[in-house]
């Protein structure tokens, strides 16, 4: 069965439509590539996903349930977890505190416990606090991990992201755009760092513009323009699609 | 050479003894009017730690907060005072009189109900239009206890609740001088004890929960709301309790208040006071405790440092007094805040991480 599953997703802003008609599904396992020309609708689509919006119409099944207008915070107790576009990090706490947050749904202590300091309490917090320790070096985090997040260099910012998003169990890992500013080096390691995520089994949902990625890396693709699918199939099909060559490159007008 | 944790347990026990020691020192050196300033003090400064868990940790701007103050201190003077036996001679024959042990949990969760009521409503507020929503709360309430003499006199209106029993627990009246051990309390002694313990419960439990998950949620939230919920962190739930947290201690403190000074009014939760108590957390150090301690005691004791040195100096410097220590002290304190958010916008105690983020931000510039 599929994981993720979207039929007819419609999401207005006004009069805009920035998402018409959108049906997707992303098997167990799969890195599933979304592209599109800038305003296309991917990020959208990441936020009805997501939960940070609601969409207008359409199903939306995760993991064998619906959730059509569920709350950001329940999609994340549910196994999704995203990274921003533009980088949202807990700027004024440090590496550990931001991947320690992360652990936030996946941990219990309450109120009455945390004053209590209990003996839970204490050998959950002892247990965040390595798990977040071995998710910073997972994702390369090589400075101090006391490091303040607003400190730390572009693409450590951005894999920060990925290990706080990955610190909250996800079945799905949502990517806005990981690879943007990166060298070229820093989308090699970026690569391996999402194969090795696969290959833990975790399903990966990535919107990217670095072509050469996503070709190298997705085991399928999904091409958005004007908030419509166009395309979708595996990544030399998409490459060669005459609608997506001209949504990217223009028509000829002969 | 001790080792670190012998090194730790005496320091401990030099502050405890420090603490103790301190109502007989400022006694015998000052005089019982500055224990009684030491005593409001501390007050204060659980106020600023109750509002430091709203402002400091969770980010929500808050101008309203003196609202719990008085919601736990007119707890307390209903609930220990003649006026009820005054205003319905029916219903309560020979008034309430509830040991200060039933009163003060009730004047928690009061005070943390009505933290509730005011978070709900402005869960999607951030920023100014927060601030504007809670100040005009913070109003409600105090304007309430100015109107409602009538139709039914609840709160005695502007004239406020007088003769309110001092506290007292188990029997042993702290408005008394009272011997134990041989050693001799005044009653201002007494009180100084009893508002250092509940003082130091409150940093205990905020120190408890800044190093918990719930502490960490509310500084995620800080910091990007957005990201927060993305992460899992249910945001009405935690914001709302961070105002029923705050609040609840807001309302511990009104209750020893209202015990203390004997009297209550609508005049002393004006927005001045919310003001005030903001001011503490801000000018000490947002989110550090220890800051915001020092910003309560520095706001608290210096109008009254003012006022004793101030006509002094100026009739032995010019024979009569040219500015009254009421205005210097808006003034100075109008000096000292600008001073602060220029030269050290963190606070002047900042916690570690909030000072190292200052210093990086200088080194960028």
């Amino acid at each position: 069965m599929n994981l993720l599953e979207l039929s007819g997703m419609v999401k207005r802003f006004g009069g805009l439509s920035a998402l018409t008609d959108v049906s997707l599904h992303i098997g167990r396992g799969e890195i599933y590539g979304l592209i599109g020309p800038n305003g296309a609708g991917k990020t959208t689509l990441f936020n009805v996903i997501t939960g940070l919006y609601q969409p207008d119409s359409g199903e939306f099944n995760f993991n064998g349930k619906s959730y059509r207008s569920a709350k950001p915070h329940e999609l994340a107790k549910a196994g999704i977890a995203r990274t921003f576009q533009n980088i949202r990090l807990f700027e004024n706490l440090t590496a550990l505190e931001n991947v320690m947050i992360g652990r936030h749904v996946r941990t219990r202590a309450g109120v009455i416990g945390s004053i209590m300091n209990s003996r839970a309490t204490r050998l959950e917090e002892k247990a965040c606090r390595d798990r977040a320790g071995e998710l910073l070096q997972l994702v390369g985090l090589s400075r101090p991990h006391q490091t303040l997040a607003r400190n730390l260099s572009y693409g450590e910012q951005r894999r920060l992201e990925i290990a706080r998003a990955l610190a909250t169990e996800p079945l799905l890992l949502a990517l806005d755009e990981p690879a943007a500013g990166m060298n070229p080096t820093e989308t090699e390691n970026l690569k391996s760092l999402l194969e090795g995520i696969r290959n833990s089994g975790i399903t990966v949902l990535l919107i990217e513009h670095d072509v050469k990625l996503i070709m190298g890396l997705c085991d399928r693709v999904a091409v958005l323009d004007y908030g419509r699918k166009i395309a979708e199939g595996v990544p030399d099909e998409v490459r060669n699609d005459p609608a997506v060559i001209s949504a990217y490159l223009g028509v000829d007008v002969e | 050479m001790p080792n670190a944790p012998d090194r730790v347990l005496f320091q401990r026990i030099l502050f405890t003894a420090i603490l103790l020691l301190l109502p007989f020192a400022v006694d015998a050196l000052l005089g019982r009017g500055w224990l009684r300033i030491v005593d409001f003090a501390m007050l204060y400064i659980m106020l600023a730690l109750g509002l430091n868990i709203v402002v400091g940790y969770a980010g929500l701007l808050d101008l309203g907060y003196i609202a719990f103050f008085a919601v736990g201190a007119y707890c307390y003077a209903l609930a220990d005072s003649p006026h009820l036996a005054l205003a319905f001679p029916q219903l309560f024959p020979d008034g309430v009189h509830l040991s200060l042990l039933i009163v003060l949990p009730m004047a928690a969760l009061l005070a943390g109900g009505m933290g509730v009521l005011l978070g709900a409503p402005t869960l999607k507020l951030r920023g100014d239009y927060l601030a504007i929503v809670t100040l005009g709360f913070g109003e409600i309430i105090r304007i309430f206890m100015n109107n409602l003499n009538a139709p039914v006199n609840l709160t005695n209106g502007p004239q406020g609740i007088s003769r309110i029993d001092p506290i007292s627990i188990a029997g042993v009246s702290f408005n008394a001088t009272q011997r134990i051990f041989g050693i001799t309390f005044p009653s201002v002694h007494l009180y100084f004890y009893l508002f250092l313990f509940f003082a130091m419960l409150v940093v205990f439990i905020s120190r408890r929960l800044e190093r918990s998950r719930i502490g960490r949620a509310w500084m995620a939230i800080r910091e990007d709301e957005i990201a927060a919920s993305a992460m899992g962190i249910n945001t009405r739930n935690l914001k709302l309790l961070a105002f029923a947290m705050g609040a609840a201690f807001g309302g511990i403190s009104g209750t020893l208040f209202a015990g203390f000074q004997g009297f209550v009014s609508p005049e002393s939760f004006s927005l001045m006071e919310s003001v005030m108590v903001l001011c503490m957390v801000v000018l000490g150090g947002m989110g550090h405790i220890y800051g915001v301690i020092l910003g309560g005691l520095l706001l608290a004791l210096m109008p009254e440092i003012l006022r004793h040195s101030v006509v002094p100096l100026q009739q032995a410097l010019f024979g009569k007094t040219i500015i009254d220590p009421e205005s210097l002290r808006m003034l100075l304190f109008g000096i000292a805040l600008i001073l602060v958010m220029l030269y050290r916008p963190a606070g002047l105690w900042p916690s570690r991480v909030r000072r190292r983020e200052l210093s990086t931000d200088e080194k960028t510039r």
